[in-house]
């Protein structure tokens, strides 16, 4: 770890690779925590199975690579797969639990989560998948630092995507629903608009911003049946350091965890990676825990 | 004094099926102390989960410490570490005095360390609420698991392996059995004493409301972290055993989160939170038809788990011990005013 420090010290240029990675990588979290956002601001359903999402979205564009496609044409049509799959799935079973105890919902994303991931591992088998973008690298700095194309795609993608959803909510007459709905669900039903529809539409479009991230998941990283949670519990972590509806706070968000990831990565070793993402999702909500106390007692 | 007997009854049924059972049964030992495993890591759930209203995901944190702690007491003891490095993989032998000396201490060490965490963890996270509660001890026990399959000394991703069991092969079935056994009884009448006693009263006051317990002046943070330590008691010792008998242990087994960790939530709920005899119900009938109809689903078993949870969560979240109140209230206790649900 320590020789790894003192790597970066003599090689600067190490630190921006890893920050620019950050960044880029970052982008493509932050669209998995919009649509997190989205559900638990409208519904109050914090949705275990947003990994699971990506992780479908990923292979929608593996299969379809593997077939011929150009991968960049895959990514609408995950998006629209993953949009059927969380109509049905609210429709299914979301709808029963919208207005129940949180617990309730949380426990039964979970058993969706389960049941997603292991239905991939069976199906699909428990390999490890990538995706060839077919893009180009780009170099700078002498080779020392390199830029994939596909990561910057993916980075444009996700802000264009971000920017669309922040004018459809704030603009289109459903976006402007599903806003009154998250306000208040009673009084918006009473002005006339039909919750379910706004409560279905807002999952599948959940569904489908995961379906985008995660086809560019595929392309520039890889994807397997079990790496739903990590992305769930990243897009949680966004979510919370951004605060809920603060799409903005979403991207700097998720450019920060990139970063602080893959400097993670690169000190402690990647067999740590994962172990450092869960243990700062426990370290930022005991933050966020502490400096709400300390509010409350300057109140007392 | 016959009242006395009739309560007692149902005690002395389950305890001589149990006492009897590994003897009456001899090829399904291990399946039996896997039942009593099973109906200990519903009760340590239903502590946090369902008397005290804070719903974790993490308890398998502890189960993997006891695992762990239990197995390197027994390599640090009778090893020094650069012979056993060497025999890794190798068969390691123990007389049964250093097993099961060895074992005892490794328990002892497994129960101090896990309380020890759950008192520092605890009084930090039972600070969170409701759902951030619950989604900080998920990332608490798969981070556990990611450590300790990293972890050099305690084998990172190969695992490592528990000394073997000095004797025959079902005298250590029924060794097994009885610990467990006793384990689960202790654990059930620890559990029902304390629930009958102000300690009950104080977590179930928070599950209710927790501002109100603390205006009411009760220690809210104390009663958690104790709670929060008595599962985490139990869950060691269970986890301690667990990894004697299994002979093995690596991340999938010390902490098995997508098995054991999300069983114990789905049994302590199958039989009914927030009472005794729930998780004990919930437990027996899990473990029962998982052993009897799981083998038939070849690969499909963990689809099938899915599909359970969503299923009892949706449709039968109140559990079997919840039905049976709602269908028969009087035998619970409680008075049934039959005018006014006619009316």
């Amino acid at each position: 770890m320590l020789s790894n420090l003192a790597l970066l010290y003599e090689a600067p240029i190490l630190s921006v690779q890893l920050i620019i990675d950050g960044i880029l990588i970052g982008a493509i979290l932050a669209l998995a925590a919009y649509g997190m956002a989205l559900v638990w601001g409208v519904m109050n359903i914090i949705n275990i199975a947003q990994g699971e999402f990506v992780m479908l979205g990923g292979y929608v564009t593996f299969f379809l690579t593997a077939a011929g496609v150009n991968p960049l044409l895959t990514i609408p049509v995950a998006a629209a797969a993953l949009f059927i799959l969380g109509w049905a799935l609210y429709r299914l079973v979301v709808f029963r639990v919208v207005d129940k105890d949180m617990f309730i919902s949380i426990l039964a994303t979970f058993g969706i989560s389960i049941i997603l991931q292991q239905l991939a591992n069976e199906l699909f088998g428990a390999d490890i998948r990538t995706a060839e973008s077919g893009l180009r690298t780009l170099l700078f700095a002498d080779g020392m630092v390199t830029v994939t194309q596909v990561k910057i795609v993916g980075f444009v993608g996700a802000l264009v995507l971000g920017a669309g959803l922040f004018l459809f909510l704030k603009k289109s007459r459903l976006g402007q629903s599903m806003r009154a709905t998250a306000q208040n669900a009673r009084a918006a039903r009473i002005m006339g608009i039909n919750t379910d529809r706004v409560y279905a539409t807002t999952f599948a479009l959940n569904a489908a911003i995961c379906g985008v991230a995660g086809s560019l998941v595929v392309m520039t990283w890889l994807i397997h049946p079990y790496l739903g949670l990590a992305y769930t519990l990243r897009s949680f972590m966004i979510v919370i350091v951004a605060g809920l509806g603060n799409l903005a706070g979403v991207v700097f968000a998720g450019t920060g965890l990139g970063i602080v990831e893959n400097f993670a990565g690169f000190l402690l070793g990647t067999e740590y990676q994962a172990a450092f993402v869960f243990s700062l999702l426990v370290v930022i909500l005991l933050v966020r825990n502490f400096r709400l106390t300390k509010k409350r007692r300057y109140l007392k | 004094m016959t009242d006395n007997i009739r309560s007692a009854l149902p005690y002395l049924l389950i305890g001589s099926a149990g006492l009897a059972a590994p003897i009456i049964a001899p090829n399904f030992q291990i399946q039996l102390a896997m039942l009593w495993m099973m109906i200990i890591l519903a009760l340590t759930w239903d502590i946090a989960g369902g008397q005290m209203g804070y719903n974790s995901f993490g308890n398998i944190l502890f189960f993997g410490i006891g695992c762990y702690v239990t197995a390197v007491m027994q390599r640090e003891l009778f090893f020094d570490i650069a012979e056993y490095a060497n025999v890794t993989g190798k068969v390691v032998t123990l007389t049964s005095y250093q097993y099961f000396t060895g074992f005892s201490l490794g328990l002892a060490l497994s129960v101090l360390i896990a309380v020890a965490v759950g008192v520092v963890l605890g009084s930090g996270i039972l600070g969170l609420r409701g759902h951030y509660f619950a989604i900080c001890t998920l990332g608490v026990g798969v981070a556990a698991g990611e450590l300790a399959s990293g972890w050099e000394f305690v084998g990172a991703g190969s695992g490592m392996l528990a000394p073997i069991y000095p004797g025959e092969a079902n005298e250590q079935g029924l060794f097994y059995y009885y610990t467990f056994f006793v384990l689960a009884v202790l654990c059930f009448f620890t559990l029902k004493r304390l629930y009958s006693s102000r300690f009950g009263l104080a977590i179930n006051a928070i599950r209710d409301d927790e501002d109100k317990a603390e205006a009411m002046g009760i220690h809210t943070t104390r009663y958690k972290t104790v709670a929060w330590c008595i599962s985490g008691f139990f869950l060691a010792l269970a986890g301690g055993m667990f990894g004697h008998l299994n002979n093995f242990i690596d991340r999938e087994v010390a902490f098995p989160s997508s098995t054991f960790g999300v069983w114990m939530v789905l049994m302590a709920i199958l039989g009914g939170k927030g009472t005794i005899w729930g998780p004990v119900l919930g437990a027996t009938v899990f473990h029962v038809t998982q052993e009897l109809f799981w083998t038939y689903l070849f690969g499909w078993q963990r689809v099938a788990l899915g599909v359970l949870i969503v299923v009892i969560v949706v449709f039968f979240p109140q559990g079997i011990m919840g039905w049976l109140r709602e269908r028969w209230p009087e035998k619970f206790g409680e008075t049934v005013d039959t005018d006014a649900s006619t009316a």
